[in-house]
């Protein structure tokens, strides 16, 4: 930025604008150029609220309901982990647990902890939050474990009369939070966390 | 450099709608989560928490949350969640009891339990104040309040397999079932309550018959082999059948608690209608030796009904002894046919009918049916000699006058007989004889001498015609000279036939 150097979103290039003008644009494919992705923050937060609103409905409501000769039965994630807690099932469970209670909401906390330490311009320790972030984007797509497992189950489970597996309306929920996490990571700028650092350096009014 | 200063985003859009939705999808939740119940059961077997459900005529309306024990140790407590459209079902008089299969002596309900597992019923009460806490019935209710239909009450006089809920089938289809049954007071006979459901309780007329369909019913006629049975279940758990005896007048549909007779099965309800039985007494005095209850009532041959009890009775005041037999009577199986019927079955009529009978002679005699065991049956016949009696109506129950029986009529005819004998004059009819055989004798001895004169005018009647008397042998040559002459006229009748000339000519020398 010091350099007024801007990379390119679209194709990547390295370019350096006109001085003033007033929408900077890539020379090679015409994208807007930014130094910053735009509302980064106002995005992130904003997908972190709607994760987070989605996040109780998906953990309350039942994600599966399992119809058999003996009735029916809709079970939440955690009874989910419940019914999974079995002296041979406990790995499965633990994962279920992992994957569907413990990282979204370790994305959300980690996330939302990023977007502070943003807005308060922490100056310390921006490599390890920049880890934390990269992280939490590794993490985004096997959050979606769950939601695999519980459609394929449903999608195989199908033996109607006798029995059959179908979604319920919380796992539309937790797909929603898986998504709107992700978003919510595409969203940030990690470079923001070292315009705190580097304030010394690079100061725009 | 000009960075574009923080404005609200669009992107706050994503948690509006999330938020919105997320309210939405709570307030739908709060909205379908219905009332929330307890209640209060004996025993929690066969039920789950989470799993067990609360059926409404078959439509799961709600289900077993949490089951815990009392506080007094004994009851179970279960709460329910119910379905929210349930709200306004959930009344003071709401009944719910828990259906688990149910095996008791021959009776098993509740089978499709054994599939699904114990369930709890729901039974909709009329009140209309709301209720959120409930104890559990032990048994089913048996009729729904809100199930349209006639209860009918039957009489038998032993209850077979029949318990509450036993199945009720018209042309083998299940119309209802029995709601109660209970002992009469005195023990003889037991009201059986049923409900049929409608509109199948319009086919229950006053000609209906119900019987037992227990089991499988087969009979042995001179038609054939004849096998009965109502249904499977039928024959598991029992049941009760109806029908109009088939070509008897449909007759009007019977008003709800008409009492009926149960049979004990189809062939005996389709009997010739019996009716209302009367129960009559009959008073002999005389030995009823071989009279036994259930003994048959006959009008002339007929069976009408049978000897019900039979009770000797001292009359201690007169030192008379009297046999009390009571028998029930079916006038129905008379088939009257009175010139006048504008009360048929009337109770009036009925009783001026019998009069007339009892007028006319009729009179109950004890006879015997046979003659091997001595058993006896009551008769009713006509006796148009017997003395003038009729029917005391104000006694209960009324007694149709006796005759004496066979037994006691030969009786006193041989009575009658010695009694006769022993009138008649035996002495002077022997004096009399004596005289006569006297006379009797003189005359003998008067024969005697004239048969011995005429035996000796015989004798000499035999002298005469001796073998070797000169009058046998005189008769004997003219026999033989008579016979001699009679053959020489007999070859000159035959000469002269053939040569009649000769007669003119004489005989001519010339030897043929
Ligand atoms: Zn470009």
């Amino acid at each position: 930025m010091a350099a007024g150097l801007q990379r390119c979103e679209g194709c990547g290039l390295v370019s350096r604008p006109p001085a003033h003008a007033p929408e900077p644009r890539c020379p090679r494919c015409d994208t807007a150029l930014e130094f910053r992705k735009p509302d980064s923050l106002q995005r992130t937060v904003a997908y972190l609220v709607a994760a987070a609103i989605c996040y109780v409905p998906a953990n309350l409501l039942p994600v599966l309901t399992t119809r058999t000769a003996a009735g029916e039965s809709s079970d939440t994630i955690l009874e989910g982990v419940v019914l999974l807690w079995s002296p041979t099932g406990w790995p499965l469970s633990l994962i279920v647990l992992f994957a569907s209670i413990m990282i979204p909401s370790a994305k959300i906390v980690a996330l939302g902890y990023l977007v502070l330490s943003v807005r308060r311009g922490w100056a310390q320790s921006p490599a390890q939050r920049t880890r934390l972030y990269r992280m939490v984007g590794f993490i985004g797509r096997w959050s979606m474990v769950d939601v695999f497992v519980d459609t394929f189950t449903a999608a195989l489970v199908q033996l109607q009369p006798l029995m059959s597996v179908e979604p319920a309306v919380g796992l539309v929920f937790f797909a929603a939070v898986v998504v709107l996490t992700m978003l919510a990571v595409e969203s940030f700028d990690p470079r923001l966390i070292w315009d705190a650092a580097g304030a010394n350096e690079v100061r725009h009014a | 450099m000009p960075r574009r200063r923080t404005r609200m985003s669009l992107v706050w859009v994503v948690p509006i709608v999330a938020a919105i939705v997320g309210v939405w999808v709570a307030v739908a939740k709060i909205m379908g989560e219905g009332p929330t119940i307890t209640i209060v059961f004996d025993s929690a077997e066969g039920m789950e928490a989470g799993k067990t459900e609360i059926h409404y005529n078959g439509v799961t309306v709600g289900t077993l949350a949490t089951l815990r024990i009392a506080k007094d140790h004994r009851k179970v407590v279960a709460t329910a969640r119910m379905q929210p459209e349930t709200a306004s079902f959930l009344v003071e008089d709401t009944h719910f009891w828990v259906v688990r299969p149910r095996i008791s002596g021959a009776t098993v309900s509740g089978l499709g339990t054994l599939i699904s597992g114990a369930y709890v019923g729901m039974e909709i009460g009329k009140s209309t104040r709301s209720e959120r806490s409930f104890v559990a019935l032990a048994s089913p209710p048996v009729v729904s309040q809100d199930v349209a239909g006639t209860f009918f009450v039957l009489r038998t006089s032993q209850l077979g397999s029949l318990d509450y809920g036993t199945p009720i089938y018209f042309r083998r289809l299940q119309v209802g079932e029995v709601a109660s049954y209970e002992l009469d007071a005195d023990g003889r006979a037991l009201t059986v309550r049923i409900f049929v459901q409608a509109p199948y309780d319009g086919y229950v007329t006053t000609a209906t018959r119900f019987w037992q369909a227990s089991g499988i019913d087969v009979s042995l006629t001179a038609a054939g082999l004849t096998v009965q049975t109502q249904s499977l279940l039928s024959i598991l758990v029992g049941g009760i059948a109806f029908e109009a005896p088939p070509g008897a007048a449909a007759g009007a549909a019977a008003p709800a608690e008409t009492t009926f007779t149960l049979y004990d099965d189809r062939t005996q309800a389709f009997q010739p209608p019996r009716g209302v039985s009367q129960t009559y007494e009959l008073v002999f005095r005389q030995s009823v030796r071989g009279l036994a209850v259930g003994a048959p009532v006959e009008f002339w041959g007929i069976p009408i009904g049978e000897v019900v009890d039979v009770r000797p009775e001292v009359d201690t005041t007169k030192m008379a002894l009297t046999v009390h037999v009571t028998v029930e009577v079916h006038p129905e199986l008379l088939h009257v046919t009175a010139p006048s019927q504008a009360t048929p079955g009337g109770v009036e009529e009925h009783r001026v009918r019998v009069d007339g009978l009892v007028a006319h002679g009729m009179r109950a005699q004890l006879q015997t049916g046979n003659l091997l065991t001595g058993a006896l049956f009551v008769a009713l016949d006509f006796f148009p000699d017997a003395p003038q009696a009729s029917i005391d109506w104000s006694l209960t129950p009324p007694r149709i006058p006796t005759t004496a029986g066979e037994i006691a009529a030969l009786e006193a005819k041989i009575t009658r007989l010695v009694t006769k004998l022993e009138a008649l004059p035996i002495d002077a009819i022997g004096k009399d004889v004596t005289e006569v055989l006297r006379t009797l004798d003189a005359t003998l001895a008067e024969a005697r001498r004239t048969l011995a004169a005429a035996d000796k005018a015989l004798a000499d009647a035999g002298t005469l015609v001796a073998p070797d008397s000169a009058l046998r042998v005189e008769l004997s040559g003219m026999l033989q000279e008579m016979s001699r002459a009679m053959r020489s006229l007999r070859v000159l009748t035959d000469y002269l036939e053939r040569h009649p000339e000769s007669l003119l000519r004489g005989k001519s020398g010339e030897a043929k």
